[in-house]
């Protein structure tokens, strides 16, 4: 069940403190205002809240587990490391909340036609998976180099019936994707509906869904009391939008002894400028719709951003982050390319799972401060999504470095 | 009388209708661009669009998409969008309006832009993302610097959000024709002029129609129930085939006066 809406902002206009808003051409406000007005009757509708409730647990199969990873702990001889099994909801990663939530929201708008923007595809799959389900028509805009680099995603959509839309501007990647979506909204805006991914984009988005991932944070915080007693000491999540890491970090925010921590991309290392590091590296400006920090040049044009997982590769951040980030409520750091491959390796070998690559992020960094905290004290890991689209990737990563296996 | 509203006076007064020329700052270089701004002036442009370029322009089409592209290769910024505006105005009159994306103006501070592209010539500002909610960030600062604020109603805004647009906006109201991007489109929607006299209606304010006009006769259709018709994609399209050189600014000079000549 989402959390009911504006229990912790954003104000009505959507503002996190300074960051969120709405910066959209005219044409779209119409669509945000029915939107938001439309998902907080919902969200007040106990039927609605059912339906969603039911979906998620007899379709997306959650609960996911809370599993104690004791021989990564072992290995970190720290705090003791769990990983939230996000692999293993439906479709392989958190998407599917927030795109049941949707989903079900846009039937209610009486849409008959979605659009999405996918970067390493999993949004793409967990949208077209709903819409298959639902019987609602589904188009997905994907950068023609996340094409590329995730072919297997973009197979796995068309066999559900949706139709990718490759991308051939700017660095052909998830900010691209989102631009064309926006494109065909402002378009289609009448029939269609936009099922953003992330927490970015304008509000009602981010919003939205934070409330329909923050289940993730609440099935944690019911798992570990049930098994550990009170609150892990770090929550530590990746963030390229930000939707998993607002998911696992919303239940928390109030419980101020919780170190939240958000992991970015750090690519080929944040002094290059090659990474997708806006809370780490960027400033505060207006990218798709809202106010948040932006990997911009002086002059405000956005700049390109790198990272190996494609869903990482986004010169934006969602709007709740960066307010997290100017209160000190949450800290974000940064993890490379090349340590996310270490996390990678690290999480395969120790536990027998092959994380995505976004998640690796997040493993790394999460062994990193479990090693050195005390043993009496926790880590949760948010393990977003789940590897086997990343395969590819990684061996073409280990041809490149000579590295022998 | 700001320069925007002496030009529709002058207008109204003779019962002629206005054109609206979008030109991408800096396409396809600095010195030619100028070049063009000239020769859409010289062809009787009555206000003139000048964008500042920006990396993801999520309201264009492919044609302005491609001269951001081509302007910000050749080193386009913020600060020379508005030192060319000054050069054109030591030799026109032409109101000036900036055209842009939000983010360009807030990096360069919105104070400072509005003083400068005050201090440059300009006459107006239109700032696409950014609606009556978030306006008030730039609006007033407009104001303050003697700028118009150049305020957008769609097809999809309801009487209310007319209004509103109405009432923050001065100089004159961008109606804009179709639910989309900005490109060139082979004929007006069916539903445009009832539209067009519903807001003529209810605001004293000149109302330019824009965004799909490629060609004299469109135009025409356009502004039989308003005050101008804004040509954006159809004149960049110029840009785009011609390049450098003198004969692009003399072509955008014979389309100009084209469109002049098929609204009378």
């Amino acid at each position: 069940m989402p959390e009911s809406a504006g229990k912790r902002g954003p104000d009505r206009a959507g503002h996190f403190g300074p960051f969120g808003g709405r910066y959209v051409a005219e044409t779209l406000m119409t669509a945000l205002i029915d939107l938001e007005k439309a998902y907080r009757e919902a969200v007040g509708d106990r039927r609605f809240r059912e339906k969603l409730d039911v979906m998620l647990r007899e379709y997306a199969g959650r609960p996911t587990p809370l599993y104690f990873a004791s021989r990564l702990t072992a290995k970190g001889k720290g705090a003791k490391i769990f990983l939230k099994r996000e692999d293993l909801a439906f479709t392989g990663s958190h998407k599917i909340n927030n795109t049941l939530g949707q989903g079900l929201l846009a039937a209610r708008l009486g849409k008959r036609r979605v659009i999405a923007e996918t970067g390493a595809g999993q949004h793409g799959v967990a949208t077209a998976t709903v819409c298959a389900m639902m019987g609602i028509s589904c188009a997905v805009y994907m950068g023609e180099e996340d094409i590329r680099r995730q072919e297997m995603n973009v197979f796995r959509m068309r066999l559900l019936g949706a139709e990718v839309l490759p991308v051939l501007s700017g660095s052909r990647t998830l900010k691209d994707a989102m631009n064309e979506a926006l494109r065909d909204w402002v378009t289609n805006v009448r029939t269609t509906h936009y099922l953003i991914g992330s927490t970015a984009g304008p509000h009602p988005y981010p919003m939205m869904v934070r409330d329909f991932q923050s289940v993730i944070g609440k099935e944690t915080i019911r798992q570990f009391r049930k098994t550990e007693g009170g609150l892990p000491s770090a929550v530590v999540a990746c963030v390229g939008g930000g939707s998993n890491a607002m998911g696992i970090f919303t239940p928390f925010l109030g419980e101020h002894h919780v170190r939240l921590v958000g992991v970015e991309a750090g690519g080929l290392g944040l002094a290059t400028g090659s990474h997708g590091a806006p809370l780490c590296r960027g400033r505060p400006g207006v990218l798709h719709g809202s106010k948040s920090f932006v990997l911009q040049d002086r002059d405000g044009q956005i700049r390109e951003a790198h990272s190996i997982s494609a869903g990482l590769d986004y010169p934006g951040v969602g709007p709740e982050h960066a307010f997290l980030k100017a209160t000190g409520r949450a800290t974000y750091v940064a993890v490379t390319d090349q340590e996310a491959l270490q996390g990678f390796d690290l999480l395969a070998r120790t536990e027998g799972i092959l994380p995505a690559l976004e998640s690796s992020h997040a493993v790394a960094y999460g062994f990193r401060l479990a090693r050195k905290m005390r043993k009496s004290e926790s880590v949760i890991i948010n393990l977003s999504g789940r590897g086997d689209k990343d395969i590819a990737i990684v061996a073409e990563a280990r041809r490149a470095d000579r590295v022998p296996h | 009388m700001s320069r925007i509203e002496e030009t529709f006076t002058r207008l109204g007064n003779t019962g002629e209708k206005g054109l609206v020329v979008y030109l991408t700052a800096g396409d396809p270089n600095p010195r030619d661009f100028l070049s063009y701004l000239h020769g859409a002036a010289d062809g009787g442009a009555d206000v003139l669009e000048v964008g500042i370029p920006f990396s993801d322009p999520m309201a264009d089409g492919p044609t302005i998409q491609a001269a951001c592209r081509r302007s910000l290769a050749g080193g386009m910024t913020t600060e020379r969008a508005l030192s060319l505006v000054s050069s054109f105005r030591k030799i026109h009159d032409t109101p000036v309006v900036m055209f842009g994306y939000y983010n360009p103006f807030l990096q360069y501070g919105v104070r400072d832009f509005c003083r400068d592209a005050r201090s440059a010539g300009a006459d107006g500002v239109l700032v696409v993302d950014l609606p009556p909610e978030e306006a008030g960030e730039m609006a007033p600062e407009a104001s303050r610097s003697g700028l118009d604020w150049i305020a957008l109603v769609s097809p999809t805004s309801d009487g209310e959000r007319v209004r509103r647009a109405i009432s923050i906006g001065s100089g004159f109201l961008y109606l804009i024709s179709v639910t989309g991007i900005t490109g060139v489109r082979k004929s007006l929607p069916p539903r445009l002029l009832r539209w067009t006299r519903e807001v003529k209606a209810q605001t004293r304010l000149p109302v330019a129609v824009g965004f799909g006009i490629s060609h004299p006769a469109m135009a025409c259709a356009a502004t039989s129930h308003a005050d101008a018709a804004v040509v954006g994609s159809a004149c960049v399209k110029i840009v785009e085939r011609h390049g450098a050189g003198r004969k692009g600014p003399d072509a955008l000079r014979r389309f100009v006066r084209s469109l002049k000549t098929g609204m009378r």
